[in-house]
């Protein structure tokens, strides 16, 4: 099953998990499955139009998913889902 | 009474007491210091200030340091403010102003937020200092590591240019070089934070670190003679300095500092190689940032996914600036540029804010007696390799024999 990885400031959602497997085919229904069991990730991660609140970063087994299909992106069996807060700069 | 009296989300005002983290629980937004501007009003003036010294501690009363026995300091900021005639000729600009922040200790802007941040970090008992780096913030911090006796960790992309990775290795540092881009290092990093007691100066302790940008606006206006410029020009890569810049300007006039209302121009400048804020500036959802693969010679301002996009884009259109962005011919030229006309040998993030203020001012923005300010946040010599590959030599170079027919042959005086 896929996996999310789930960041510090959300582990009190998720019972102090670190690694969560779901039963999905693609990341909208990955974050729904997720919200199922742990309820409030759903509010979290999106905003009121559904889409990835702008300061969640999403990586499909290390891949920015806005670079890809956003919530739209197919996932597998094998897949790992981190939840990113985003970071800000500094080079 | 401490000055800093927590942190506060800026997007959904929850508070936090004062501790090294810098994103919302609820909401993920990213936390800024909060200070106690009642008693700070009671205490700053322009007297205490240009009575404090010559650097950017001068104005400690507004940066989250409550000690000065915490300060690490080599001598960072009040770099010079110069008036660019020639430049601004070339630009039909009467009152054009370059800050010239590649004076600082180790070469660039890098050094105000490093020394905020190590300060902060050392009265806070942290040991082990690191950040994410593709070298003008590593530079930064493996000196002021080194300076504080600290432990110190930095993250770079393993094919960082062996010069930049030469400036950082001599300070001693533990170098982790990590097979992948910027972004990536940088996410590596925001990962390890779990799992680590450091102080990572761009991430967990960023509230504070971000602080110490303000001190280049405070400058600019106390050495234009306490007043505010009509426009500024600063490059953008995550958009944090921008951000605190604006800040800079509202405790400017909040605490008396500069007189009357009027806020400046914010304009930001992205090379079009890495211009997610430019993009969305120019789209019709300026509040949705996307992020962008970065290919651009302006490595040091290349943040694909910058975090404080949109608030930039909010404050340019608040203020009446804007983003513009330069293609990499364009970056050359502006180095090129600033050093032909004011002998000042900036990198590229500069080449990129000379080109943004050199395109603007070609495309007609100004009528020419606006003061205009352009903050040159590095050193040449550290993305020297760009003018060689881009035809190094002066065009007006030429090659002799050491004799006198020679130079008469080849030289016309």
């Amino acid at each position: 099953m896929p996996q999310f990885r789930i960041p510090g400031p959300l582990r009190r959602l998720s019972d102090g998990e670190i690694t969560v497997a779901v039963q999905a085919h693609d990341l909208a229904s990955a974050i729904d499955a997720l919200d199922a069991r742990y309820p409030g990730f759903r509010d979290r991660l999106l905003d009121e139009k559904g889409e990835l609140r702008q300061f969640v970063n999403v990586y499909l087994n290390d891949e920015d998913v806005r670079l890809g299909s956003g919530l739209s992106e197919k996932v597998g069996e094998k897949d790992e889902i981190s939840i990113v807060p985003a970071v800000a700069g500094g080079r | 009474m401490p000055k800093v009296l927590g942190l506060r989300c800026r997007e959904c005002g929850a508070e936090y007491e004062l501790q090294a983290t810098h994103v919302c629980e609820m909401c993920f937004g990213p936390l800024d210091a909060v200070y106690d501007q009642a008693a700070l009003k009671k205490v700053v003036s322009r007297a205490r200030i240009e009575a404090g010294p010559k650097s950017m501690w001068r104005y400690r009363d507004l940066l989250p340091v409550e000690d000065s026995v915490n300060v690490v300091t080599l001598g960072e900021g009040f770099t010079p403010l110069v008036k660019a005639d020639r430049l601004g000729a070339e630009l039909g600009l009467r009152n054009l102003y370059l800050k010239n922040d590649s004076m600082n200790p180790t070469n660039s802007f890098k050094d105000r937020v490093v020394s905020v941040a190590i300060s902060w970090a050392r009265a806070h008992g942290f040991e082990t200092i690191a950040c994410a780096s593709t070298g003008n913030l590593a530079n930064a911090v493996a000196a002021y590591a080194a300076r504080a006796g600290l432990e110190c960790f930095v993250f770079i992309p393993v094919d960082l240019e062996p010069a930049k990775v030469a400036s950082i290795s001599v300070f001693d540092p533990n170098v982790v070089a990590v097979r992948g881009n910027y972004d990536e290092v940088n996410r590596l990093c925001s990962q390890l934070l779990e799992s680590t007691p450091w102080a990572f100066c761009n991430i967990n302790i960023r509230p504070f670190y971000a602080e110490g940008s303000k001190t280049l606006t405070f400058e600019t206006a106390e050495q234009l003679g306490w007043k505010l410029p009509d426009e500024i020009i600063i490059p953008i890569a995550s958009g944090c300095q921008f951000v605190r810049h604006r800040q800079a300007v509202r405790e400017l006039l909040e605490y008396g500092l500069v007189r009357g209302d009027k806020v400046p121009a914010f304009t930001g400048a992205q090379a079009l190689g890495c211009a997610p804020v430019y993009n969305a500036f120019h789209s019709d959802t300026p509040d949705r940032v996307l992020p962008v693969k970065p290919n651009t010679i302006a490595r040091s301002i290349a943040i694909g996914n910058p975090s404080d996009g949109v608030y930039v884009n909010r404050i340019a259109r608040e203020t009446g600036g804007v983003v513009e962005a330069v293609t990499e011919e364009e970056i050359v030229d502006g180095i090129r540029l600033l050093a032909r006309t004011e002998g000042i040998f900036t990198e590229t993030a500069g080449g990129v804010t000379i080109g943004v203020l050199a395109k603007l001012a070609r495309a007609g923005r100004w009528n020419g007696d606006e003061t205009v300010v352009a903050y040159v946040t590095g050193h040449g010599l550290k993305t020297a390799d760009v003018l060689a590959s881009a035809n190094g030599h002066s065009s007006r170079r030429v090659e002799i024999d050491p004799t006198m027919k020679s130079f008469r042959e080849k030289v016309s005086i």
